[in-house]
């Protein structure tokens, strides 16, 4: 997604990213990135808090505003109501990511091969 | 508690499952900028989206997901019933979190309460989508600019792009 920011920033359109894989943005480089410190998947907010949904998007029209220049990262300011214990866990064997013989893995062989045949076909 | 170090961690989280190649992330040292034309007030915001988001009504984009299907650049009108839409993707910490939620991460609905309130001047009449592709080179010469396209074509002002 930073690709396409870049992208987009260097043909004329102002872009703010929000995620939370803060490192990887951040060493792509982008010109505008609000940080929330949430579980991959919920960049946007708790699931169902509207109200906090609100606010990081508030946050990151802000951002689009008050930018002077590229690599403009902000914090969003809100917590994961259940603490932080979920970064301890994140890519461990504990809770693997994608589980090796699971469905889950099987459903991503699958995406790869047919990715893979639809190159070589020159559709993507 | 600092943010995560996501490269560090899935480098080594691939690297004790035997992948020993580990992923080379995008890396510039040039960073483009553009700034705000337009007030925001008056600016059309376009939401664009690697969340694999589809809608339930539309054939063709409920059989890629089904099927697990990776394609090129789509859109999703923006006045989709947010109970049209839903995301199979697997790319997000399921321990910790769910994808229950459109707007969660799809905030599509959250940026069209911007525009009623007058924050933003209108939301573009489609988000976005694309896939999180192997080949950053894919991203950045077919993607990237069908993204553009797509935007310049519906008069989009400034967009936010939101990674899953």
């Amino acid at each position: 997604m930073s690709l396409v920011s870049r992208h987009l920033e260097a043909n004329g359109i102002p872009t703010v990213v929000v995620a939370n894989a803060r490192d990887i943005v951040e060493h792509c480089g982008v010109a505008r990135l609000l940080y929330t410190d949430f579980p991959l998947g919920s960049p946007c907010g708790q699931p169902f808090d509207v109200a906090m949904q609100r606010g990081v998007i508030a946050a990151a029209l802000d951002l689009l505003e008050s930018a002077t220049g590229p690599r403009t990262t902000v914090e969003a300011p809100f917590k994961w109501s259940k603490g932080d214990a979920w970064k301890d866990k994140v890519f461990t064997d504990e809770q693997p990511w994608k589980e090796k013989g699971g469905e889950a893995e099987a459903e991503w062989e699958a995406k790869k091969a047919l990715y893979r045949k639809l190159k070589e076909e020159g559709k993507v | 508690m600092s943010y995560v170090r996501y490269i560090d961690k899935t480098r080594e989280y691939y690297r004790r499952q035997g992948y020993e190649k580990p992923y080379r992330w995008a890396h510039f040292d040039d960073v483009p900028f553009t700034a705000l034309k337009t007030p925001l007030a008056e600016s059309t915001v376009a939401l664009i989206s690697t969340s694999e988001i589809a809608r339930r009504s539309d054939d063709d984009q409920r059989k890629w997901f089904e099927k697990g299907e990776m394609g090129n650049v789509y859109s999703i009108p923006s006045d989709t019933p947010l109970e049209d839409l839903f995301s199979q993707s697997l790319s997000f910490d399921k321990y910790a979190t769910s994808l229950d939620d459109v707007n969660a991460f799809f905030p599509i609905t959250r940026l069209q309460e911007m525009a009623a309130d007058g924050r933003i001047g209108a939301v573009g009449p489609n988000a976005h989508a694309l896939f999180n592709a192997y080949s950053q080179r894919h991203t950045r010469e077919v993607d990237a600019p069908e993204v553009l396209a797509r935007c310049r074509a519906e008069g989009v002002d400034v967009a936010l792009l939101v990674p899953v």
